[in-house]
Formats: C-alpha cells, structure tokens, sequence
C-alpha cells in the first residue's frame, strides 16, 4: 500500500506550494469557472465520495448557476452536455464512478467523439467526461472498472490519467483548451496524495510524458494510481541496487510514443503497470507500440503488471489478489533484472 | 389552412417544401441507377411539417434532426448539389464526405449535429438548448426525431431533465405511422408503444403537449409559433407530435418511387395517379394539401406553380450535375477532422 501523505520527491522552490491531488483538481476547476463564464458542470461528485469531498463546497457555493446536478440519467445527461459543448459552452460532465460510464456509453462513444469528424472539422466539442476509476476498496465488481482501455478503442477521445497534484492542475485546463471530447480519468486512491505545486503552473501540453523517476536499469511506465504504486516499488527497488526510470505518459490521447520508446531504448527492459485488465488493457497497446517499434532495443521480455480478467470481487482479500501493487510491480522488476537476455543461451 | 405568413413567405414555404420532393425524388432514381451509396431515408410526405416548422424559427436558432435529415438541410439552405455531393461520398460535400446521408450537417446554418441514432439527437438538443440558457440569449433549439426515438431511454431522460431545467426547447417528434400496423389493429400509436398516446410521456414528466396534422402546414406553423413562443420566453420544453401517414415510398426497407414522380395534375384530378396511390394523393400528402391551399386562395395561379416547379426540376437537375461531376476525396483525407488543432 502507497503512503498516500508522503510528499514526491520534487525540486522545492519559492514557487511552489503543497497540495493534495484533491485541493489541486479543485483549483483547476474553481480557475476555469473564474476564467470563463460559459464554463458549465453538470454532475458534482467529482472528488468522490470521500471525506475529501467537502473542499468541492466552496466551488459551487461561487457558481450555484454553473454546477447542474442532474437526475440519475447518465445517458441524458452526457448527452446535455455535449450539446451545450457544441453550442459554445465548456463542459465538465461528472460521470462519478467509473462504472457509470457503461449508462452513457451511446452518447460518450457514438457521439461526441464522431461529430467533429462527420461535420468534416466544422464543429467543436469541447466536453470532458470525468469519472473515478478502479479498486477503490470494497467497490467489487460493478464500482471497479477502468474503462479507458475500452475508451481507447474509440477514435475522437482524448484521454488523460494524470497520477500527481501538478499533473491534475496542468491537465485539465490542457484538455477544454484543444476543444476536443475527452475523458479525464481520475482515481479515488489519488485524491489523498500529496506533492508540489508551482504558484506560476501552466497548462501542461497534452501528448507530453513525465519521466517521473529517471534511472538505468529498467523502464516502468505506469499510469494514473499505479504510478503511485510504481513509486513505492522504486524505492525498495533502490535499496537493492536496482535503478527504475519511471515513464507517465500523463495522456493516453495524445500518446507520447517517443519518450517511452527512448526510455526503452536505454533501459532495455520494460515494465508496464496499469489497472486496466490484462487483455487488449493499456499495457497491451504500449507493450505492442515497443514490440512493433523497439523490439531491438530489448534485452528480455516486456512484463504487464495488471488486473487479470476476471470481474472485481468484493472480499479485501479477493480484491488484493488482483490488485498491481508495488510489491507486484518491484517482483516485476527482479524478473527483468535477473531473467536471460533475448538470443542469451 | 394556410399558415398566417405574407404572400412572399407561402410562395417561398412552397419553393422549399417543392424543392425537397423533387430532390428527393431524384434521390430514389439516382439510387435506383446506381452505383449504390447505401441505406437512406427521405423526407417525402413530411414536407408540411419541417418547412413550416423552420419558418417559425430565427436563423440563429439551432435545429437538430435525425436520419431522416434532408429536407430539414435543404429548408434551412444548404446547397442542393453540395447535399448531392455529400450523399454520393463527393470532396464538395457539405461535409467532404465524412458523413453521408446519415449524418449530414450543416453548423453554419444552424444545423450542428445529426445523429443516425434513434433518441441519440434528443438530449444532444437539449443540452444545446441549456447553453442557450447559460449564455442568457434567448435562441430556441429544436429536437426533431421520429416516433421510434419514443422508445428510447435516452429521449425520456431528455425530456425529464428538459422539465427539470426548463430549458429552450421543442421536442417536434414527427410521428410518420398514422397507418401502421398497430394502429389498424386498434392500438395507438404502435405495437411497440404501451403508450396510447406519445404525449402521455412527455405530459408524464410535467413538459406541455401539442398534437397538430402533419400534413396542415398552417396548423404545424401555429403550434411550432406557439412552442416557440413558450421556450423563447423562458416557459421551458415543448412536446409538438405531429401526425402523418407514412408515405407508400417510404413503406420498404428501401425507398422506392412507386408510380413515379408526382405530378402537378394530381392536385386537381389525384384519380389520374397510379392506382395504388390514388388515396395518397387525395387525402394524404401535405405537399398537394398545401398546393390545393395556395391556389383556391389565390396565393399563385396554376401557370406560377408549374413554372416553380419546372426552375426546381432545373435546379435538381444542376444538383446532380455538380455531385457526379465532383471528384471523390483524397484517400489521405481520411486521417484529417478528427481532433481540433491536430490531424
């Protein structure tokens, strides 16, 4: 388990300040709504149902207008939203849980993200679906997905999985600035975390990994709660003389291809953590973009660490067994570290 | 009746409504020509809701239809020929050929989206209407989908959350199966409602009904003024069904021309059309309705409409023209429109 109060490591300056991944996503929100006031939320669980959620109250005690609660009717509402995004308003839809995305699929995947493209680029659509995903704790089998695998197969969506309070801040105002449909994926586990802030942050551009840990040895990339995860494994990992360079990708569309396949190309070993399932998950697209692109480059074979495909059962225990965990993520890294190089007899 | 417009807007409701038949119906033929460019669906028969409709709108008020888009296109001005082009996959398309029949859209003339989905549009709409309402102007959006989008989750959901926000806007659910199976078994609207009547769900969830003959142009015009009228002054949703026979060409999976092009003749003597579109004609079809209005009150004599009639026929025919002439689109095109700022 990841020791959600123990800050990233950072370059501390003047600028910058401490935040939770909760106070930050809330300051990115709370900017937008100053900053345009044809910027509209519909749905208001975005901090989950957490003791964090309180700190969203002063958000909507600024905006009572501008922050909808909509009835449980997600397909109606998602599609509210991307009307109002196509004429002329920002969006943030709050689909809550991850789960819930199943009930407004019709509208998430068949048209925001196919408007621009049928109107031959006339049209603009800048929505962004947000949602909490994967084991929450307890969340079992229907309050557990991480649909942005699935999401990924739907070409026309942006998705971003930012994994730190900085990335949050940068991210989100990145993702209504492109004007394109997108899913912002976020993670109950993340709101607690803690790590720096610049005062002067900008927009963080989309398609621009992180490399949030450099190192010699053996390359994880890892996305959203598990490169907390991955964290964690770094530092047992570094006790043993062992060096990971931790890729983000930050966003999954745009991907940045390149910063992985240089990662990998100095490395030469991958690991790739996600809590999407194992098949067709996105270890599976970032482990075929290497294989296609970098097989020369490595020395073993790639290792996904990843939720196996069976549904999420409710049991801690259960749950835990399936969980990629950093001590799953570090054995990960062993294997590399002591496996045959390919072609080695 | 006619609808309460000056002289010079009942000849131009007539040049738009005349223009969609005959575009239309040159459609089916140049379907039945081939080369094929797969399912799709014509807006023959419903011209006298549509275009009426349309005239109770301001050009900044937003319209979003269904499948079944054409006419709402054509009434709103896009070009005929660029429709045509767009239809037959052409790169002078109104939307270079990414979207064909099914999807056609024209943003610039206040027809942002249409979606093929059945109740896929409806909260689309809506949601639009809801900017309107955020932005503190007064522009009206029109949901237009047919009686099947009433059985969809999507539509109820919709209409609650409408209610709910009173948003601008009017739900024009155009119910083209006056005649359909379950009606002439007794049942109302269809076999596949428990609803008996399409309003009942939208009264359900306290959003106001309006029921209008599709084939009245006058009668459609003064409900569409009227719901209007109520969104445009913050009154919120309305749900106007308006009520048509489906027309005979539309009845199988693939339009069809039975008895070919209708004819200006049938407005006074429908006994001369074929026989199995004799009670169409006579009784059925709004546009020969509103063609029979026009001339017993003296709006245009019989020589103007036939000379209408004949500058459309040219009209579509230079459509035609232009799509057939038109390349086809760079193959590399089809990475291009996908994102904003990046291909």
């Amino acid at each position: 388990m990841v020791d959600a109060t123990k800050t990233q490591p950072s370059n501390p300056s003047s600028d910058t300040r401490e935040l939770s991944y909760a106070e930050a996503l809330v300051e990115a929100i709370a900017e937008l709504m100053k900053q345009d006031p044809e910027f509209l939320i519909i749905g208001s669980y975005i901090l989950g149902l957490g003791p964090l959620r309180g700190l969203f109250d002063k958000v909507r005690d600024e905006h009572p207008n501008r922050i909808l609660d909509p009835p449980t009717a997600e397909v109606g509402f998602a599609g509210f939203g991307i009307g109002a995004a196509m004429n002329g308003l920002k969006v943030l839809v709050d689909l809550s849980t991850a789960s819930f995305v199943f009930e407004a699929f019709p509208q998430v995947v068949n048209e925001a993200p196919n408007a621009r493209y049928m109107s031959g680029g006339r049209l603009a659509v800048p929505v962004v679906f947000h949602f909490l995903h994967g084991l929450r704790g307890g969340g079992a089998a229907q309050h557990s997905h991480s649909p942005q695998a699935m999401l990924w197969n739907t070409p026309g969506l942006q998705i971003i999985v930012p994994s730190s309070p900085a990335d949050v801040k940068g991210l989100l105002p990145a993702a209504f600035a492109t004007g394109n449909p997108t899913i912002f994926v976020d993670h109950s586990k993340l709101m607690p975390v803690r790590g720096p802030v610049s005062n002067s942050a900008k927009e963080i551009p989309l398609g621009v990994a992180d490399i949030k840990r450099p190192g010699r040895d053996v390359t994880v990339v890892a996305t959203s709660y598990s490169v907390q995860q991955a964290f964690a494994a770094c530092e047992s990992l570094e006790a043993e003389g062992i060096d990971v360079e931790l890729v983000d990708p930050r966003t999954l569309v745009p991907l940045d291809r390149q910063a992985i396949l240089d990662s990998v190309a100095k490395t030469g070993r991958l690991v790739i953590a996600d809590e999407t399932h194992r098949s067709c998950g996105v270890a599976s697209e970032i482990a075929a973009i290497v294989s296609e692109e970098a097989l020369g480059s490595l020395k073993v074979p790639i290792i996904r660490v990843t939720v196996p495909d069976v549904p999420i059962p409710f049991s801690p225990v259960l749950e835990s067994e399936l969980d990629p965990t950093a001590s799953k993520i570090a054995d990960a890294v062993r294997m590399q570290m002591t496996r045959k190089q390919v072609g080695a007899r | 009746m006619l609808p309460e417009l000056k002289q010079a807007d009942l000849i131009e409701l007539l040049n738009k409504m005349l223009l969609v038949r005959r575009w239309e119906e040159r459609l089916i033929r140049l379907a039945a020509e081939g080369p094929s460019f797969g399912h799709y669906h014509v807006y023959v028969g419903q011209e006298t809701i549509g275009i009426p409709a349309l005239f109770a709108l301001r050009p900044t008020d937003l319209v979003f239809p269904t499948h079944r888009n054409h006419g709402y296109l054509l009434g709103r001005g896009a070009d005929p020929g660029r429709l045509m082009a767009e239809i037959l996959g052409k790169e002078s398309g109104l939307n270079q050929g990414k979207a064909g029949t099914l999807h056609a859209s024209a943003p610039e003339l206040g027809i942002p989206h249409t979606s093929a989905i059945v109740g896929g549009i409806v909260p689309i709409a809506a949601g639009a209407a809801l900017a309107a309402q955020v932005k503190g102007s007064d522009q009206v959006t029109v949901a237009v989908f047919g009686d099947g989008a009433m059985e969809e989750g999507a539509t109820f959901e919709a209409l609650n959350i409408a209610s709910l926000w009173k948003v601008p806007v009017v739900f024009l659910c155009e119910n083209n199966t006056d005649e359909a199976l379950g009606a002439a078994a007794g049942g109302y609207p269809k076999s596949v409602t428990a609803a008996r009547d399409l309003g009942d769900i939208a009264r359900a969830v306290g959003v106001p009904t309006l029921v209008v003959d599709g084939t009245d142009a006058g009668g459609v015009h003064s409900a569409m003024n009227e719901a209007v009228s109520r969104a445009r002054n913050s009154g919120g949703p309305t749900f106007l069904e308006a009520r048509v026979s489906r027309w005979p060409g539309s009845n199988p999976l693939w339009p069809e021309l039975p008895g070919g092009e209708m004819e200006l003749r049938y407005v006074e003597e429908p006994e001369a059309a074929p026989e199995q579109l004799r009670r169409w004609y006579s009784e059925k079809d709004g546009l020969l309705r509103y063609l029979r209005e026009i001339l017993s009150h003296g709006v245009m004599g019989k020589n103007d409409v036939e000379e209408l009639d004949a500058k459309i026929h040219a009209q579509v025919e230079d459509a035609v023209r232009f799509a057939a002439d038109s390349p086809y689109p760079p193959p590399g095109s089809a990475y291009l429109d996908v994102f904003a700022g990046r291909s």
